[in-house]
């Protein structure tokens, strides 16, 4: 009986083959600009121009990416890789390590103002950096960090998320040993470093996932403050490629370079699918 | 819910907290105070000084055609990227919640998307559209259909909106799956003992039961539309053709870099930020009803 209800709600025969015939295509659809992004990026510059372009790779893969990676437009794509990758780590490794600390101190401390704290970083979960782009452009560019890492990174790592996920995780630790760690006469940091930090690892590795993508894709921030083409992150770099006026723009290196742009998120994205997952899940509760 | 087990002293846990205390008070609230104090002035053009207006720059932009223009504009937008990222992903975790065997392989690659920065996936959607070189636009050209996105408003909304969706199709699909898999399989199985069919079983049992998920998802794809399709915006259309895709936060943007226009720029921040308040407020709400179900 359970076995043909089951096949009843579960498709078998025609039904299935009807059910992934239409996720093939739906997967296919999803799946078209990439594949034409990738295809783009192995033609020459005349088959692209000439529309319609060719549906399938062609031979000049080598010869667009290693003049993407090398020369680039403005500046060598390898350039914007390397920012794009210090300020996605560096966003992503001092927003976990701050709210780590800040969140040890509101669970398991009782001090004064820790309430005020508590709000006040609370707040900050409102607040876009969109929102207030012109104000932080100008601290940014009084502390004279405009076209700097510090000036990619820390404005980026003021909002309070990771904090929060960091804090529901803590009060789920039983008290026994904390009660324990005392009763040894173990100081704080001992507990945090030898018992906490260990047992958070698993949350620190899905919000890892999830910061790198978050500053691997940052756009407008790094649009306003690298002026200089040198400090250009690889997703803001790719539209300074297009030619202002009636040029027509270099396709097949912009493509490489929008190919590249989206491989290292994408590598940490399936690499670590169950942490992703478990990470966006968790973030947006 | 608070620990009984606390520590004792007050200095170590003010310095742990010190580093995040002090990055939020000099990039985030100082800047935002200074949206808030700059809203009430209009700075002289060489920006030597500036005159205190009150509340001026907010009546100027209530009243302000094109301000007006761009919330209206936001709200086509918001709402279309809703709906575009929200059904094709709620039919495409139906198909894969009805597979045994595979599932995981399309999960797998429809989770790309999602990886794709909104600046990227608007030059990628640029490039099928583009009037010279793309191939949508070509085959639809073959077809009879001149598109032209740089001069045409919709389309350039279309387009806006379709590349801003597109990422969130992934997203949203990870959401609508994993709330279908915990959908308990036996309240299904009973319906289908009393004869309900696959669509009536949909309609009656299974989407109820997805309707936090629903909820949360409209919310946090308003979030999305309203504050992080800057790029797609930026790279497709820059706002135009005569600001049919500026939405507000471009609107920032251009008014407050481009036109340098502080004062409205600074009270369009502050404006945004109420709105971010209430949505913020909406979501919460609902949140503290769903962990008490």
């Amino acid at each position: 009986m359970a076995r043909e209800v089951h096949g009843m709600v579960e498709k078998r025969g025609m039904g299935l083959w009807l059910t992934h015939v239409l996720m093939i295509i739906g997967v296919l659809v999803i799946f078209f600009p990439i594949w034409l992004a990738f295809v783009a990026s192995t033609v020459s510059q005349p088959e692209i121009v000439r529309p319609p372009m060719p549906i399938w790779p062609g031979d000049q893969f080598l010869e667009n990416y290693k003049a993407a990676l090398f020369s680039g437009v403005n500046v060598p794509v390898a350039t914007m890789l390397f920012n794009s990758l210090v300020m996605a780590v560096g966003i992503a490794v001092g927003k976990i390590i701050i709210s780590l600390l800040s969140a040890f101190a509101i669970v398991y401390f009782r001090f004064p103002g820790r309430n005020i704290f508590f709000w006040l970083i609370f707040l900050t979960l409102m607040l876009p950096v969109e929102v207030r782009i012109v104000p932080t452009y100008e601290v940014v560019a009084g502390f004279g960090m405009l076209n700097s890492y510090s000036g990619l990174i820390f404005p980026l790592i003021a909002s309070a998320t990771a904090t929060f996920l960091f804090r529901q995780f803590f009060l789920t630790i039983p008290d026994e040993l904390a009660e324990a760690a005392r009763v040894d006469g173990a100081r704080p940091m001992r507990f945090f470093i030898d018992i906490v930090v260990p047992m958070s690892r698993t949350n620190v590795a899905a919000l890892f996932v999830i910061l790198f993508i978050y500053g691997w894709n940052q756009y407008l921030w790094p649009l306003l403050i690298t002026t200089d083409p040198e400090m250009n992150t690889i997703v803001m770099g790719i539209r300074q490629m297009f030619p202002s006026g009636d040029d027509v723009a270099d396709w097949p290196v912009i493509m490489a370079t929008s190919i590249l742009a989206m491989i290292p998120p994408v590598i940490v994205v399936i690499s670590m699918q169950k942490l992703f997952i478990r990470g966006l899940v968790d973030s947006e509760k | 819910m608070e620990k009984r087990v606390t520590f004792k002293g007050w200095l170590l846990p003010v310095c742990l907290i010190a580093p995040q205390v002090f990055i939020s008070a000099v990039f985030f609230f100082y800047p935002a105070a200074q949206a808030v104090w700059q809203s009430l002035f209009i700075p002289d053009p060489f920006g030597l000084s500036k005159q205190f207006v009150g509340l001026g720059n907010f009546e100027f932009l209530l009243t302000d055609r094109f301000y007006r223009a761009s919330f209206l504009t936001t709200a086509i937008f918001s709402v279309l990227v809703t709906l575009v990222s929200m059904i094709p992903a709620l039919f495409l975790a139906v198909l894969a919640d009805r597979l045994i065997k595979g599932a995981g392989v399309y999960r797998t690659l429809l989770i790309w998307p999602y990886a794709v920065a909104p600046a990227v996936a608007g030059v990628l959607w640029l490039f099928m559209f583009n009037t010279r070189v793309g191939v949508v636009s070509w085959y639809l050209g073959q077809l009879g259909y001149d598109w032209n996105h740089v001069l045409n408003g919709g389309e350039a909304m279309g387009l806006v909106v379709v590349a801003s969706a597109w990422g969130r199709i992934s997203y949203n699909f990870l959401f609508f799956f994993a709330a279908l898999q915990s959908v308990p399989k036996s309240v299904i199985e009973a319906a289908a003992i009393d004869g309900a069919r696959f669509w009536r079983r949909f309609f009656t049992i299974v989407l109820p039961l997805l309707s936090p998920t629903t909820f949360f998802l409209l919310v946090v794809n308003v979030v999305y539309s309203f504050f992080e399709t800057f790029g797609v915006i930026h790279t497709i259309t820059s706002g135009g053709p005569q600001q049919s895709t500026t939405i507000l936060v471009y609107k920032v943007f251009s008014d407050g870099f481009v036109g340098q226009d502080l004062g409205s720029s600074s009270a369009q921040s502050v404006i945004l930020l109420i709105v971010v308040g209430l949505l913020t407020v909406v979501q919460f709400k609902y949140i503290e009803r769903r962990v008490h179900y």
